[in-house]
């Protein structure tokens, strides 16, 4: 059975080592910073005891105020698994990009930059991946239609 | 002396009979090697994440068969764990077993595919595409009996499933069973070995393990390069934990590991549904569900080992009757990451078997 780790151990591991990282904290998640997403991440992937290989999903909720982004990280070694989250406002859609640390971030960011219109800065290849380059908007936002 | 030549564009696709439904590649040729390959998704985009937001939460269900649609059943399962998982339902005994029941059939139904067209595309036209299709409408007509449809079933409910079987399900359940073992075994024999399907798939395509993980590959694209993950073991859902079953691995990560690894799987499918038919038991097929489901507000991601990959959904609700945000995850979308690594370097007609043997369905893969 993959174990969800408890969020609030997490939380202080991560405080120790990136003060001012995280936001909230909650039984399901752990919600950070934006601007420390990357530093997060390279954490969870290099830290013994976490060693976050596999990157499973990434998704992206439109909450009208704010984006958020939703992570959920498994490590295949220790069976388990956590779930990040981090927010950006509507005037300024973007996250750091997590392709350098895990592939599989690539067609997922993608994605979420075609249908919810979040710019994931450091992305290779930053494009439209199901629609068609001259599509304007972003219909899985709300207030698409 | 070296003999150079100009780089040559050659678009495949986006209609073309191996890119198993509509999916283009661009790829860059030097004489007959790929040295540059750009695939192109979305020719059958349908915004089906869009759609479920404007639907009540059984309404979605027909939509999930739509994805993969060579395995809806376990797209259905996906999709109603999450929403049980969301709402707190509970799912009978009875119900659970029809689930495995289902499920199982449905991988071998999807594998059989997956090794027929992967033949086909490997060059031996239609002779095994054919006879894995006839096995394969055994399946199909038991999925006919049980639901009245042959490729769509949306067969599962929340909370349960929508029928349930028919008294003689089982028995010919039971018929098929030996039948099918006998059958894998027959063609197994005949290709295992086979010497052309050997030089074309042995060594060619290779996906290294780290590269497998760090993509997020699942299923037996991952499995075929040796990482022992099957989330029907690494964490099961339903009562997968009550049947005895072994993951199939490769050794190379090759096309040849991966179609092994499909043809493994389809034996240790009978295995359980051997142990699911004995163990079966009476009772009812569907919990107390009410017609219109509102799930509390917050959110639930569950997963099932599809026969592509891992399929997971992420239902967010905001206590309404349709799902605030519906998010799938699609694994063959992600196990077509790597493409472009494991193609450069081979010539064009590895290209169609790489491409081939990841057993891709657009209709995963756009959404």
């Amino acid at each position: 059975m993959t174990t969800s780790l408890l969020t609030t151990e997490v939380a202080k591991q991560i405080n120790e080592h990136l003060p001012g990282a995280v936001v909230e904290t909650t039984d399901a998640a752990i919600l950070v910073n934006g601007n420390s997403l990357l530093d997060v991440a390279d954490f969870f992937k290099n830290t013994a005891g976490l060693d976050f290989d596999y990157l499973t999903t990434i998704t992206a909720v439109d909450y009208y105020q704010y984006f958020e982004v939703i992570y959920l990280f498994v490590s295949m070694e220790h069976n388990h698994s956590l779930v990040v989250k981090a927010r950006c406002s509507r005037e300024n859609p973007s996250l750091p990009s997590l392709v350098s640390l895990w592939r599989s971030a690539d067609h997922q960011e993608r994605e979420i930059y075609d249908l919810m219109g979040i710019t994931f800065e450091g992305h290779p290849n930053m494009k439209r991946i199901v629609l068609w380059p001259e599509f304007q908007g972003h219909p899985l936002r709300k207030d698409y239609l | 002396m070296q003999l150079r030549t100009e780089p040559f564009v050659l678009n495949i696709g986006p209609v073309h009979p191996s890119t198993h439904g509509v999916f283009r590649m661009r790829a860059t040729l030097d004489g007959e090697v790929v040295v540059d390959l750009e695939p192109v998704f979305g020719y059958l985009h349908r915004g089906i994440e869009k759609l479920a937001e404007e639907r009540t939460y059984s309404g979605v269900i027909p939509l999930t068969d739509r994805l993969d649609y060579v395995a809806s059943i376990t797209n259905n399962l996906a999709y109603v764990l999450a929403v049980e998982k969301l709402a707190g339902i509970t799912v009978p005994e009875r119900a659970e077993y029809i689930r495995v029941i289902t499920s199982e059939m449905q991988r071998i139904a999807a594998h059989l595919v997956s090794v027929g067209s992967f033949l086909n595309d490997a060059g031996a036209y239609f002779t095994p595409f054919l006879y894995m299709y006839r096995e394969r409408e055994n399946i199909v007509d038991l999925f006919d009996m049980l639901c009245g449809q042959r490729l769509l079933y949306s067969y599962m409910r929340i909370g349960g499933v929508s029928q349930d079987l028919p008294d003689e399900f089982l028995p010919a359940l039971r018929k098929f069973i030996p039948h099918m073992r006998s059958r894998i075994n027959e063609y197994d024999w005949l290709l295992k070995e086979n010497e052309i399907l050997l030089a074309r798939a042995k060594g060619v395509g290779i996906l290294p393990r780290e590269t497998a993980i760090s993509i997020g590959a699942s299923g037996p694209v991952l499995r075929g390069c040796g990482v022992k993950w099957d989330l029907r073991k690494a964490d099961p859902y339903s009562i997968y934990d009550r049947f005895e079953f072994d993951i199939p691995t490769g050794i190379q990560g090759d096309c040849y590991d991966r179609y092994r690894v499909r043809v493994e799987e389809m034996r240790q499918s009978l295995r359980i549904l051997e142990q699911a038919v004995e163990q079966i038991p009476a009772g009812e097929i569907r919990g107390d569900v009410p017609q219109l489901v509102r799930p509390p507000a917050g959110e639930a991601y569950a997963h099932v080992e599809g026969p592509t990959g891992e399929v997971g959904f992420h239902v967010v609700s905001d206590g309404s009757i349709a799902p605030y945000r519906c998010h799938i995850r699609a694994p063959s979308l992600m196990n077509l990451t790597a493409l472009k690594d494991m193609i450069v370097g081979w010539k064009v007609q590895d290209l169609i078997l790489i491409f081939g043997s990841f057993a891709i369905t657009m209709g995963e893969v756009d959404r």
